[in-house]
């Protein structure tokens, strides 16, 4: 066992983890010593090739594949340097504050979030792209939506040179996307934070973290570890567990916290999704442009559904688009005429849902579809079959029909199908990558685990910073939420320095 | 020996229902997309590459009771007729089965450059600025 000793260890390089790394990073500059442990890799920028498999093999935990206990959904969240903020494709919306209001944490005001979120809308360079750089397949989303007048929006975009490669989600080959990759994590490296990549944190002892850095794998892409490969014990007078909505639970799990902590691993939420294609009578642009340009929003409270536009690579839209055979390749055969849209549930905390560990300490997510979340994802697939007929759309895809096709002419039956949808878990392709909750804020240890301020309740020197820090789903893209929860562990930190390091 | 050497066969037979354009690979398109489907399934539990293993040879043997013959040596129709009865079994634990076996065979196929440039798609890190 390798001893190592610092004043803060931060596990997680993501949203929430770059965040804190920047922001406590001035300490560094009176002395403090901060690690950063991730996980998975850092790629160098030429190895961002684009290609979806080998990508996905780098870049996500279980190759994006991750299961949940079920087997019903699969979970993709990122396991690199900048964590999920390598792989998402920079949408920036601040909180909704009907949101805040309804999580009543007490001493998280709205007003605090917000201010926060903006800080990091400015840092990370959000703005609306400009028309010339939005593809047909936004385009024409936003010609469905404004067709049946549909209050269709724009999403803020955290790009900087953007090419259009349509890559996002495959980690940008233009090195565009200004996640903490690109901002927080170089800054907190300039100013003395040490970011150690392929180090798995195991459990959290007494002020001391247990971890194994792996070595590189034979042909696997990234650099290897600035530590070498091995068994660590790593003594730290603050811990700050930003390692995501499914390895924060589990982490502390695995520390033995569940006794004291009963609400430990609860409150998982993820917007399950599926994705909806439509094939139109000529090529449109598609996989190139941005991919992810509008979103609809309007009915996220009444219906519990929310739409974006999207564009996936080859696996993943076969893999989305349900039943086989002829029927499913003719869809794929017509992929420069393809558009897409997601559909996202607004999912809600449900008892059953949450994370636990295996026997081997590895994290199992269960997650049922509640008939609201499932009511959700039909009428958001028929509105978007809507759209993309309002588009012009010949046929579209829907996989909560008895029959996956739909024909233009039959377009006036969906409301007849969405009364009757053929929905079965394991049939209809659902995955999900807004993971929330696990970690939640609250009163005490009755109702969460942490404060207002990420601390963990009854362990001084121990805080949770990331999505599982939501105590119920956001309802639309999380990243701008984290960072501002994350800033405001890491200010908490700064203050009680004194008496913590 | 692989995951998927001792179920090989009928792997292949439920890739070609699946994608019926496999049924076009030469021996060499096959070797690609099975070594894809194998490195998506490095590192996944064992108990996991078992129950696959055991749902193919169910798929293969099955068959023997609805048409008198292995899922292999029937025709492309009835094959069709197999896999849609597990993907809209009652059962959810069937259906997921179903669901895993065809997400590798569409990840295999898929996931070759051939079958990628045939479907038409291009994206390219060049983006807007790659001549079309």
């Amino acid at each position: 066992m390798i001893r190592r000793s610092y004043d803060i260890v931060v596990v997680g390089s993501g949203a929430g983890g770059g965040a804190v790394a920047e922001e406590l990073s001035p300490l560094c500059r009176q002395g403090a010593r901060i690690a950063v442990l991730e996980k998975g890799p850092k790629l160098r920028d030429e190895e961002f090739t684009g290609r979806e498999l080998e990508m996905a093999q780098a870049l996500y935990e279980d190759g994006g594949g991750f299961l949940t206990a079920e087997r019903t959904m699969t979970l993709a969240f990122g396991c690199a340097y900048g964590g999920s903020t390598a792989v998402y494709t920079g949408t920036s919306l601040l909180p909704p504050q009907r949101i805040l209001e309804r999580w009543n944490v007490p001493e998280l005001a709205y007003s605090d979030v917000e201010q926060r979120a903006r800080k990091y809308a400015a840092e990370n360079n959000v703005h609306f792209l400009e028309n010339g750089l939005l593809n047909e397949n936004n385009r024409l989303f936003v010609d469905g939506c404004r067709a049946l007048n549909y209050r269709v929006q724009q999403f803020p975009v955290n790009l900087r040179g953007c090419r259009g490669s349509s890559l996002c989600n495959l980690g940008c080959p233009n090195q565009a996307k200004q996640g903490t990759d690109r901002v927080q994590l170089p800054r907190a490296e300039q100013n003395g934070v040490e970011v150690v990549t392929r180090c798995e944190a195991l459990r959290i002892g007494e002020k001391t973290l247990f971890a194994r850095v792996h070595e590189k794998p034979a042909g696997g892409k990234g650099e290897p570890s600035a530590w070498e490969p091995g068994e660590y014990q790593i003594d730290a007078k603050a811990i700050v567990v930003c390692a995501g909505a499914v390895n924060s639970p589990a982490l502390l799990i695995r520390s033995g916290l569940a006794r004291r902590l009963p609400r430990l691993g609860h409150g998982f939420t993820c917007h399950p999704a599926i994705i909806m294609v439509a094939e139109h009578n000529r090529p449109i642009t598609n996989f190139v442009g941005h991919p992810k340009s509008f979103y609809l929003y309007q009915f996220a409270e009444s219906d519990r559904f929310l739409l974006e536009t999207c564009m996936y690579f080859p696996f993943t839209t076969a893999k989305s688009i349900a039943g086989f055979g002829e029927e499913h390749s003719r869809f794929m055969r017509a992929f420069p005429r393809l558009q897409m849209i997601l559909v996202l549930a607004c999912d809600q905390v449900d008892a059953h849902n949450r994370v636990t560990i295996d026997p081997l300490g590895r994290p199992v997510v269960h997650y049922r579809f509640t008939p609201e979340v499932m009511r959700g994802l039909v009428r958001g697939a028929v509105t978007s079959a809507k759209i993309f007929f309002a588009a012009g759309a010949v046929r579209v895809h829907l996989p909560i029909a008895q029959s996956f096709t739909i024909q233009r002419a039959d377009a006036g039956r969906l409301d007849q199908i969405a009364a009757h949808p053929d929905f079965k878990p394991g049939k209809l392709p659902i995955s999900a990558a807004h993971l929330q909750g696990g970690c939640a804020m609250g009163r005490g240890p009755a109702d969460s685990v942490t404060d207002a301020y990420g601390h963990v309740h009854g362990i001084p020197w121990l805080f949770v910073a990331d999505s599982s820090l939501f105590p119920d789903s956001l309802e639309i893209n999380p990243y701008l939420t984290i960072m501002a929860l994350a800033d405001r562990v890491a200010e908490t930190i700064r203050k009680e320095a004194h008496q913590l390091l | 020996m692989t995951t998927l050497s001792p179920v090989r066969a009928v792997f292949r037979a439920v890739v070609c229902t699946v994608a019926p354009e496999a049924a076009q690979l030469d021996e060499e398109g096959w070797r690609e997309l099975e070594a894809l489907v194998e490195v998506a399934l490095r590192g996944r539990p064992a108990a996991m590459l078992r129950q696959l293993r055991w749902f193919l040879v169910a798929i293969q043997w099955l068959s023997v009771f609805r048409y008198g013959r292995p899922f292999t040596a029937l025709r492309p129709d009835q094959r069709a007729r197999v896999l849609s009865r597990l993907q809209d079994h009652p059962l959810e634990l069937i259906r997921c089965g179903f669901w895993g076996i065809r997400t590798l065979a569409l990840l295999g196929f898929y996931g070759r450059a051939e079958a990628v440039r045939a479907i038409g798609y291009a994206a390219d890190p060049r983006g807007w600025s790659l001549p079309r």
